[in-house]
């Protein structure tokens, strides 16, 4: 699913192992994350993190030290998180020599949650242009016509 | 924005169908459904229900225009939408700083560790 994807990537001066251990480690994830991470970084893995008042399960997808790391969040309370209900947040370390790290994170399932299950696959079946590209246009759209 | 607010403007926004009526109605300001029907492939009902749902996520409204219904964009909740998806990609941009940052330190104490 291309549509509504946040893609980021950031070059980190440091090798894949250190970059590896500062994603997944939960007393790091603190740092850079959640104000509490209760994880064990397993596939399949339960776990719960906390932002501010606000907190959520989680759940680990992918282990592949030191590569790929991926996890499941802001599913329901009380619900399996699954495509269409959560969002999946999947980090790739490619190193790039030995001292350096390419850290990339690709966000995805914001147009998935709370859809019902024909919706979501006619989308699928449907998908052409990205929805940033769209927005822009939009914007572009609407500035012309404030301006004229 | 609340998280039930934000899954309706990613709903609203997200099918290829319902963006082609959004943009309709934002290049050609005020337009009644009937004229929507005809500049799209699709039955005047989907064009309705499409309406029904871009006026519930806030980003289009209606108006009386003698005995018709015109609907105009809603131009301060698509700005909305824009920045709430900009600002999805910021988050992660300061949390994958913070992931550099706190790398590097690691690094370099490790290296002083090690020489």
């Amino acid at each position: 699913m291309a549509d509504l994807v946040i893609d980021r990537d950031v070059l980190i001066e440091a090798p894949v192992g250190v970059v590896w251990r500062t994603v997944t480690e939960p007393d790091q994830m603190r740092q850079w994350f959640a104000d509490r991470v209760d994880l064990v970084i397993e596939p399949g893995a339960h776990g719960y993190m906390e932002f501010g008042d606000q907190g959520g399960p989680v759940v680990v997808e992918t282990v592949d030290p030191p590569t790929r790391f991926s996890f499941r969040w802001n599913h329901p309370r009380g619900e399996e998180p699954v495509a269409g209900n959560s969002m999946l947040v999947e980090f790739t370390l490619t190193p790039e020599g030995d001292e350096r790290t390419r850290l990339r994170v690709v966000e995805s399932g914001h147009e998935l949650r709370a859809w019902p299950d024909a919706e979501k696959q006619r989308y699928a079946d449907e998908h052409r242009d990205g929805w940033g590209e769209f927005l822009d246009r939009l914007a572009t759209l609407l500035a012309k016509r404030r301006s004229g | 924005m609340t998280a039930q607010a934000d899954d309706e403007l990613w709903s609203a926004i997200a099918d290829p169908s319902r963006r082609r009526v959004l943009d309709l109605v934002v290049s050609n300001g005020a337009v009644s459904a009937s004229w929507l029907a005809g500049h799209v492939p699709f039955t005047r009902q989907a064009v309705s229900k499409h309406l029904v749902v871009l006026e519930q996520a806030g980003l289009i409204s209606r108006r009386k225009h003698g005995r018709e219904v015109l609907y105009q964009v809603e131009a301060g909740r698509l700005d909305q939408a824009a920045r709430a998806l900009a600002d999805l990609a910021t988050q992660w941009d300061r949390r994958l700083d913070t992931i550099k940052r706190l790398a590097e330190a690691a690094h370099a104490e490790n290296q002083k560790e090690e020489p």
